[in-house]
């Protein structure tokens, strides 16, 4: 199907296991190589989830287990506090770092972005190789923080994926959990910012330098378009909070007082009275947290765009039919990205900044709702008059948008300041976030993962298992993040370790048992996933070179794709992405390889004119 | 399978509509002035809220049940339409800005404008797992605090100057009473982390920032006893940093800060125990 006439000489790949397998140059194995620390990450946060779980619903129940694994955390198998405490950070900060940022752009963006624009590798090989091997570390320190917390009751620190100074700051006189299990999360988190910055810098330069002839920016694939704006996005926000994460680190080891004000007066101790506690002043706790959310809150794009990159590729893809205004969503993807810079003091209403910045950034907020919805809006649109194949891919793609609707939909409550004051900090933001950079996000993997298996691996994922895991897997997150709003609305607190305590909160303990235990299905249903993947990549079905019938350059070429991905062909690019159901071709897909002068060509804008 | 996964879409977005319309679990009755506007608000909100997602994933639902890959020939070419992409943003962008703006004006009337004249004040200072509550007494005037002074063994947890003439009326305790229909005002300081002053029926938040006094102020509009929580987290034992807010006839509570010390500890006891926590 390519056209021949560029034979350039291949690359052939390293012989070496190490230089072929681990400290490889080549950007489908560094791919590979995150997407494995990705799957290694999310069981660690799933399973302190479940503990989470556990500990919620059935306050001071004894689970031998739990004290023969931590008899510090759970003397007698009951959970401490701050052993709780630990799990939310631990949490919070695997997940949010080291699955939704490494997976959805380290992972399945260095595989098939330089593929889908027809280059033979990313511009700086090494560079890529670099950015994976410093995430690798930064794990390796975030799961030291697990065992050398520095107090033998907690499993890391107790501040939550936040790290709100001063209580990050201020050391072990804060208590239990702001010890050595603190300096190593700051640490595992500046070094995870590092290998981001060179990830990003990688994307960037690739897609716009190394684009293959007749690959115009409008005839890229919409995962593309997400990749890069994702790249952007890590690119000017990760400095802010390495930089802020240095300021914290010497906050604490240093003396400094960049967070810390003065006159404070902890566990019976007044600063500068004590050499446990030294003199500090003049720091502000505020600052860290706009520097924190001046990231965090591109984060979450971060982590969702390749996601709904994914979904429209994949959508598209079995639907049989072009995406749905594929220049609005370019610009949809523009918007959220440069809005998702101008938001982030919505975390912050109540925080004590200035409650007039409260009313811009509120507004602003609102506004990213409107990109948003265009993109939903096109997602439905492309389904619309489709034959649509419902493979696993394509039953995660469309859980991906209904999700996405259920959690973004509720940024309309959480964006406005006045709503704040009873929502803020309650068990709604955390149905929010979870249903829309969680779970949504990871729906867009799920997705991307049984769509491009049989690509990566030559052999197809088991669709049978594939269908059970959607669908216990759907139900299952709405059953555990639905009731998490109505649990905020009576004004349940996030972060607390118990619900015992609370008079208001008594009515609310039918539905926590009610989430914990859909928790536990949906998690043992994870397993089949990974059984699935595990069992596939020896015994499933065999694929073919464009075994979905797909059109992008990915599947151009050979199935899994040689070292230098297209054999020394180097592609020539005819069409936009996704000519679909083209009246008149002899298929109802064309590639964007295809040179055919009888079938119309272009994107949705050229072909709308006529 | 196309009709399977409608129908399940269709399921999951009537239960959850159900959740919300049901109010089985809802925000409690509200106490204080501002709510009715706030809760107003809400419900505009959460009324285009739920049009929307019922909406979505409705069409979405049908999209999925009619176009499944059962009817013979292709797919429907069409690259969109710009008119249609100019409408749903236009349309979307007026509906957002709109609630964005009209939410502006309670958090206008809490937060832009100073406390009304005459507010009832309270100190509140939170320390790790405890609430603090620091009247000025007859004179209206607070003694001066300073962090030196601070000492919790002796129990002198705002870091009250005995010395200052116009503490020797002050009183602290571990609940906060204020009067019923007056505007109160509270200038809420931390000694150490962050803590946030949150009782769910007067829809009101707060963080107390170490380094800050933040000055915010309500009206409460029901007499009676209510859990006052933290919630931002604040170390090991956050989810028991827990204290009460009484709302007290403008009579009794005038009674009750009048008294010295001793007698108002005793007296908040008294009164703690006499209301009762609503019924939730």
């Amino acid at each position: 199907m390519s056209e021949t006439h560029d034979a350039v000489h291949r690359h052939e790949p390293p012989k070496s296991f190490i230089r072929k397998y681990i400290f490889s140059l080549d950007h489908k194995v560094i791919g590979i190589q995150y997407i494995l620390l990705a799957l290694a990450a999310v069981l660690v946060g799933m399973i302190m989830s479940l503990l989470m779980r556990l500990n919620l619903s059935w306050p001071g129940t004894n689970w031998p287990i739990l004290g023969t694994l931590f008899p510090g955390g759970a003397p007698n198998g009951v959970m401490n506090p701050e052993f709780y405490l630990s799990l939310v950070t631990m949490h919070g900060t695997i997940m949010v770092f080291f699955v939704l940022t490494t997976a959805p752009q380290g992972g399945f963006g260095n595989y098939f972005l330089p593929i889908q624009i027809g280059a033979e590798d990313m511009a700086f090989p090494f560079l890529n190789m670099m950015s994976f091997w410093i995430t690798f570390v930064g794990f390796i320190v975030i799961l030291a923080a697990i065992f050398f917390s520095g107090a033998p009751s907690t499993v890391g620190p107790i501040g939550g994926w936040t790290g709100y100074a001063p209580l990050s700051a201020l050391g072990q006189i804060a208590g239990p959990g702001q010890g050595m299990g603190m300096n190593l999360w700051i640490i595992s988190i500046a070094i995870f910012c590092v290998g981001s910055l060179l990830g990003a810098l990688n994307f960037i330069t690739t897609l716009l330098n190394m684009r293959t002839r007749g690959m115009s920016l409008m005839r890229m694939p919409l995962t593309c378009w997400a990749w890069f704006t994702t790249a952007v996005l890590a690119l000017l926000s990760f400095p802010v909070l390495l930089g802020g994460g240095i300021l914290l680190l010497l906050d604490r080891l240093a003396g400094t007082s960049f967070f810390i004000p003065g006159g404070l007066y902890v566990s019976g101790v007044l600063s500068g009275t004590n050499p446990n506690f030294p003199l500090h002043t003049g720091g502000s706790p505020i600052l860290w947290q706009h520097l924190f959310w001046f990231f965090g809150h591109p984060e979450v794009y971060i982590a969702i765009l390749p996601g709904m990159g994914a979904t429209s590729h994949i959508l598209a893809t079995f639907a049989r039919k072009p995406v749905f205004g594929y220049r609005a969503m370019v610009f949809a993807i523009f918007a959220i990205g440069l809005l998702g810079f101008f938001v982030w003091g919505h975390h912050m209403f109540i925080s004590g900044m200035s409650p007039y910045s409260a009313v811009a950034f509120s507004i602003l907020t609102l506004s990213i709702g409107v990109p948003s919805a265009v993109k939903t809006f096109n997602w439905i649109g492309t389904l619309w008059g489709a034959r649509i194949r419902f493979t696993s891919a394509m039953l995660f793609a469309i859980g991906f948008v209904s999700l996405f609707v259920a959690g973004g939909i509720s940024g309309l409550i959480l964006g406005q300041s006045s709503l704040d004051l009873p929502v803020h900090d309650t068990y709604i933001v955390l149905g929010h976030f979870h249903l829309v950079m969680g779970v949504a996000s990871i729906f867009g993997m799920f997705a991307a993962t049984y769509f491009w298996f049989p690509k990566m691996l030559g052999r197809f994922m088991n669709e049978r298992l594939g269908q059970i895991h959607f669908w216990i897997t759907f139900l299952g997150v709405y059953a555990i993040f639905i009731p998490m709003h109505v649990m905020g609305l009576v004004g349940m607190p996030r972060r607390y370790s118990q619900f015992t305590e609370y008079e208001f909160l008594k009515s609310l303990h039918p539905l926590v048992i009610f989430v914990s235990v859909a928790a536990i299905i949906t998690i043992a249903t994870q397993f089949i996933f990974y059984f699935n993947l595990i069992w596939s990549i020896f015994k499933g079905k065999k694929a073919g070179d464009n075994p979905w019938e797909a059109t992008t350059l990915e599947w151009s070429t050979a199935t899994p794709p040689p070292h230098d991905n297209f054999a020394g062909i180097i592609p020539t690019v005819y069409r936009g992405p996704y000519e679909f159901a083209v009246p008149g071709a002899p298929n109802d897909f064309v590639m964007q390889t295809e040179a055919d002068a009888e079938v119309p060509g272009g994107n949705g804008h050229e072909a709308h004119k006529h | 399978m196309g009709r399977v996964l409608a129908v399940l879409i269709w399921i999951v977005t009537l239960a959850s509509v159900i959740l919300f319309v049901s109010k089985k679990w809802w925000f409690p009755p509200a106490i204080s002035a501002h709510a009715p506007a706030l809760d107003r608000q809400f419900l505009i909100t959460i009324l285009v809220v739920g049009v929307a997602f019922t909406a979505a994933e409705v069409g979405l639902g049908w999209m999925v049940w009619k176009y499944r890959d059962t009817v013979s020939g292709r797919a429907t070419y069409t690259h969109g339409s710009n008119r249609l992409e100019v409408v749903w943003t236009v349309v979307t962008a007026v509906v957002f800005i709109a609630l964005a703006v009209m939410g502006q004006s309670v958090w206008a009337q809490l937060r832009l404008h100073d406390a009304p004249a005459g507010a009832f004040q309270v100190e509140v200072v939170a320390q790790q797992f405890q609430w603090n509550f620091h009247y000025a007494g007859k004179d209206n005037v607070f003694g001066r605090t300073d962090p030196a002074l601070i000492d919790d063994s002796a129990l002198n947890f705002v870091g009250l100057d005995e010395s200052d003439p116009s503490a020797k009326d002050d009183a602290v305790t571990a609940a906060l009473a204020i009067p019923v229909n007056r505007p109160v005002e509270l200038r809420l300081r931390s000694k150490d982390v962050i803590h946030s002053f949150w009782v769910p029926p007067l829809r009101f938040k707060q963080d107390l920032v170490p380094g800050m006094e933040i000055k915010v102020h309500f009206t409460a509009t029901q007499v009676g006893k209510y859990e006052l929580a933290c919630a931002e987290l604040c170390g090991q034992l956050h989810f028991k940093m827990k204290s009460y807010m009484l709302v007290l006839p403008e009579d009794e509570h005038r009674a009750l800060t009048a008294l010295p010390q001793a007698q108002f500890q005793a007296r908040m006891q008294e009164l703690l125990n006499k209301y009762q926590l609503p019924q939730y």
